[in-house]
């Protein structure tokens, strides 16, 4: 039969995670049934505060999680393949290939021996089968294509000669080097300098624009979000508890802790004084059932006793 | 890097400066020196004509900061100072002991080396295993074993019974009786070098930059044969330096026992013999090979780690 | 779990050899010294005696029991000594810095480029052979690692803010040292005085050995090795118990001390998983 079908087809997503369980040994769920979709070409923000199972949830669907923490249900689909059920020789294939991983630190992050060219230039060598002289050529442009200036030297040099954002560019010329599907970024620019993060972010957005590639962004800092994503998906304690439009969460959040953690934003004018400690503010707008907090932690000499509420 | 080298066998004077002076305060309270000690052997019943003549021939009468000025004055001429009990100069007394020691430190150390760095890597890339635990166990056992017991049950077993190798002795360019006494002093250095090595791969393998190499799709072997192995070296390069400056004195038993005639039995003997002298140029010579080792191991370093700044 | 198994192995041997030094008065079925039948030496074990006879017919069983009583008080006294010293120079160090630092740094490096047994000999060749010696000799050569791990300790500490706030709040130096200090640096250096006594034993068995530490007739492990040399052929019984005695007695207080560590540094929890 022939006709053109009804209205715009939704195109697969690049990766479809279903009720992805991770646990620590015997009965120590961290991560409760997290579910998403990643759309083609789609940058995606999972927002939650530090310990609410966002990184984990990164990490484990590059298959890069640490024993103990395993996997204990749940399906990742990238690109229609369960990744779960593969080998490891299978999955390692598609890592630096099909889907790749930019982390937090750029300080630890680079071999402190080699060069970084070298150290792009191996992407090449592995998953392209190059030689290593054409491999260092690619490694050249790759530099350029993150605009780091006079690439040619920088490729000579090692990691600690250059600085935080050089670094994470590149973090990132390597994570792109083979054009992959899916880039997760985990805090890319947590650990930058302000000035410096929203290059790296434009660089991001701009590189997986032109080549298609998904992103999945995990990030604790709204403003990135807010930049950066179309669709967010909010994470609270190893739970998935909201998921909308960028725009539409920030004028509408539904759920009672993503309206916690967008009251909790210093607002511009406000005088809060500064202080240590927890979100105080998440605490007056969320009540404890909905979510429990520990004490905050003070540095005191021994012997020295101090008043509740002073 | 020349100045670099330069620079750090400057530093290398005070340190060898304050131990000389150490010594040679310690040995000037002797409440008996080498003269007495020979009255006391009954060989002679010295008068104290002879007496006084004896201290003058060797410097004894002058007060301490005069002898100990003479001394370094020496020194600086490279003069050691005369042995008392062979009335010739302490170097040529030194010096064909030399060569023997440092084969035997360089023999321990290879063993120790060959042995304790690959075992100490497999362990690490199994960790909990049965392999691991065992080895580790073992590392623990060869760091408490003294190993002048250590060196006396091999005698027992490869010389005595088995008659494999000779107990003692010592003849230039045969590996026959280097063998026994150095796997007696190696086993401690294998040992902590096999401990050192299995704790340098589990940090670098828990390292950021292992995980990012995970991330780019690299193989195990692959990741352990390229930004594994080099990183290890050089945390491991130390512990190897430190052994190897510290082996000249742990050897002072291993020779005594193998009847090596290195540093070390040159060593007791003119400490039993009071042969002040001697023994001073012995320490010094003890000293001076372990800051000197310490000293290379900061130039490897430096040849190897990039971030070391070498100005 | 092998962090626990370690400790626990190391504590059973330790508290052995400790209970052998405590009870060799009353369990030792020989006199050390004075029961010396020559008609009965270089005897392989048997009933009477365990352990079999050394030389001068003397039950090795019972030098051992004794000599244990050597290798304790050495280890556990010299560690005390290089304990005290290297904390106190260590600490100061730290918390005072400027010349009073260089000048405990650059002693330090000097102990360190002296290797300890080197300088034991040299000591003991002063001091003559005997207990006391070696107490001394041995307890002021093995500080340096203290004073190191107390000084770095002591900085560390220094930049946490608890210092700062303990001054604020107006505690005087040595208070703070003592209050604030020590409490935090006692653990690393239980440590490395526990792996210390298992050197000291280790030391004071190649002293004896040599002929300077404890002399005969008086029993330490290490002279009897030197004696059990002579006779490896005809008695190597003489050589193997005296030398498994000091190897099992370092190795109590190696695993001791490498159990304590492992349970202090919160870093090796999280590595073994």
């Amino acid at each position: 039969m022939s006709g053109a079908p009804s209205g715009p087809v939704p195109p697969d997503p690049v990766l479809s995670v279903r009720d992805l369980r991770i646990g620590v040994g015997r009965g120590n769920e961290l991560l409760h049934g997290v579910s998403f979709d990643i759309l083609p070409g789609e940058t995606y923000g999972l927002v939650g505060e530090s310990g609410s199972g966002k990184s984990i949830t990164g990490l484990s669907v590059m298959g890069l999680l640490k024993r103990p923490l395993q996997v204990t249900g749940g399906s990742v689909v990238f690109r229609g393949q369960d990744v779960l059920t593969l080998g490891r020789r299978a999955r390692r294939k598609l890592r630096g290939d099909r889907m790749a991983m930019v982390f937090q630190e750029p300080m630890t992050a680079l071999n402190p021996l080699a060069t970084v060219g070298r150290q792009i230039a191996e992407m090449f060598v592995i998953h392209r089968g190059m030689d290593w002289s054409q491999a260092r050529r690619k490694a050249v442009e790759a530099l350029e294509s993150v605009r780091v200036p006079a690439p040619e030297e920088r490729a000579r040099s090692y990691p600690h000669q250059l600085s935080g954002g050089m670094r994470q560019r590149v973090m990132i010329a390597i994570a792109l080097a083979c054009r992959p599907d899916l880039l997760i970024a985990d805090e890319p620019t947590t650990a930058l300098d302000v000035t410096v993060q929203a290059g790296v972010l434009e660089l991001i957005a701009e590189l997986c624009n032109a080549e298609g590639t998904a992103v999945l962004l995990v990030s604790h800092d709204l403003g990135v979000i807010a930049n950066m994503c179309r669709r967010v998906g909010v994470m609270d304690r190893g739970r998935l508890v909201e998921e909308q439009d960028t725009r539409a969460l920030f004028e509408n959040p539904l759920h009672p802790y993503t309206r916690g953690l967008l009251a909790a934003r210093p607002r511009l004018g406000s005088r809060m004084p500064a202080g240590r400690g927890r979100l105080t503010e998440l605490d007056e707008v969320v009540t404890g059932e909905e979510r429990g907090r520990e004490a905050p932690t003070l540095t005191t000499p021994r012997g020295l006793r101090l008043e509740a509420g002073a | 890097m020349l100045r670099f080298i330069l620079r750090r066998m400057l530093q290398m004077i005070p340190t060898l400066l304050a131990v000389v002076l150490i010594i040679f305060v310690i040995f000037s309270v002797v409440p008996g020196s080498f003269i007495t000690s020979l009255m006391s052997e009954g060989r002679n019943v010295m008068n104290a004509d002879v007496l006084a003549h004896l201290n003058e021939q060797f410097g004894l009468d002058k007060p301490l900061p005069v002898r100990l000025w003479d001394y370094l004055w020496g020194l600086a001429h490279f003069d050691l100072g005369i042995s008392y009990r062979t009335r010739s100069p302490v170097w040529d007394v030194i010096e064909p002991r030399l060569w023997p020691s440092v084969k035997l430190a360089l023999a321990a150390m290879g063993f120790a080396a060959v042995v304790g760095i690959p075992l100490g890597f497999l362990a690490a890339l199994k960790p909990g295993s049965l392999f691991d635990t065992g080895t580790m166990m073992m590392a623990v056992s060869g760091l408490s074993l003294p190993e002048f017991w250590f060196g006396l049950l091999l005698m027992y077993v490869f010389a005595l019974h088995l008659g494999l190798l000779p107990s003692f002795g010592y003849q230039a360019g045969s590996i026959r009786y280097i063998i026994l006494p150095a796997v007696a002093l190696g086993v401690s250095p294998m040992a902590l070098l096999a401990r050192t090595t299995r704790a340098g791969v589990l940090d670098v393998m828990n390292a950021d930059f292992v995980r990012t190499a995970r991330a780019k799709g690299l193989s195990e072997p692959r990741l352990v044969r390229t930004h594994v192995t080099r990183n290890v070296l050089v945390l491991v390069l130390t512990t190897l330096g430190l052994q190897v400056g510290s082996l000249m004195g742990q050897a002072i038993v291993i020779e005594k026992l193998f009847s090596w005639p290195g540093i070390g039995s040159l060593l007791v003997d003119s400490v039993s013999t009071r042969d002040i002298p001697v023994v001073q140029g012995t320490v010094i010579v003890i000293v001076l090979w372990f800051l000197v080792i310490n000293m290379l191991v900061d130039v490897a370093y430096a040849a190897i780690d990039p971030r070391i700044k070498v100005t | 779990m092998r962090v626990r198994f370690n400790f626990a192995l190391g504590l059973v041997l330790a508290l052995l050899v400790i209970a052998a030094a405590i009870s060799a008065g009353w369990i030792a079925p020989y006199d050390p010294i004075f029961d010396a039948d020559l008609m009965n030496s270089e005897m392989p074990p048997s009933w009477a005696h365990w352990l079999g006879t050394d030389g001068q017919g003397r039950d090795v069983l019972s030098r051992i029991l004794y000599g244990a009583r050597v290798s304790l008080t050495v280890g556990l006294v010299s560690q005390l000594i290089n304990s005290c010293i290297g904390t106190a120079l260590g600490v100061s160090a730290g918390y005072f810095g400027g010349w009073w630092d260089d000048l405990v740094n650059g002693l330090t490096n000097v102990m360190l480029a002296i290797p300890s047994l080197v300088f034991a000999l040299a000591i003991m060749a002063v001091l003559g052979p005997g207990l006391p010696s070696l107490l001394i000799a041995l307890g002021l050569t093995n500080w340096s690692w203290t004073c190191r791990i107390a000084r770095s300790s002591t900085l560390s500490l220094k930049n946490q803010g608890f210092v700062q706030a303990a001054r604020t709040a107006g505690f005087g130096d040595t208070n703070i040292m003592r209050t604030q200090i020590l409490p935090n640096i006692l653990g690393p250096v239980l440590v490395i005085a526990t792996l210390g006594i298992g050197g000291a034993v280790l030391a004071e068995a190649a002293l004896s050995f040599l002929g300077v530490g404890i002399r005969p007739p008086q029993p330490s492990w290490g002279n009897m090795l030197t004696d059990a040399r002579e006779l490896i052929r005809t008695a190597p019984w003489a050589s193997i118990f005296p030398g498994l005695a000091i190897f099992i007695t370092v190795l109590g207080f190696n695993l001791l001390g490498d159990g304590l560590r492992d349970m202090l540094d919160p870093h090796m929890r999280t590595r073994r998983t």
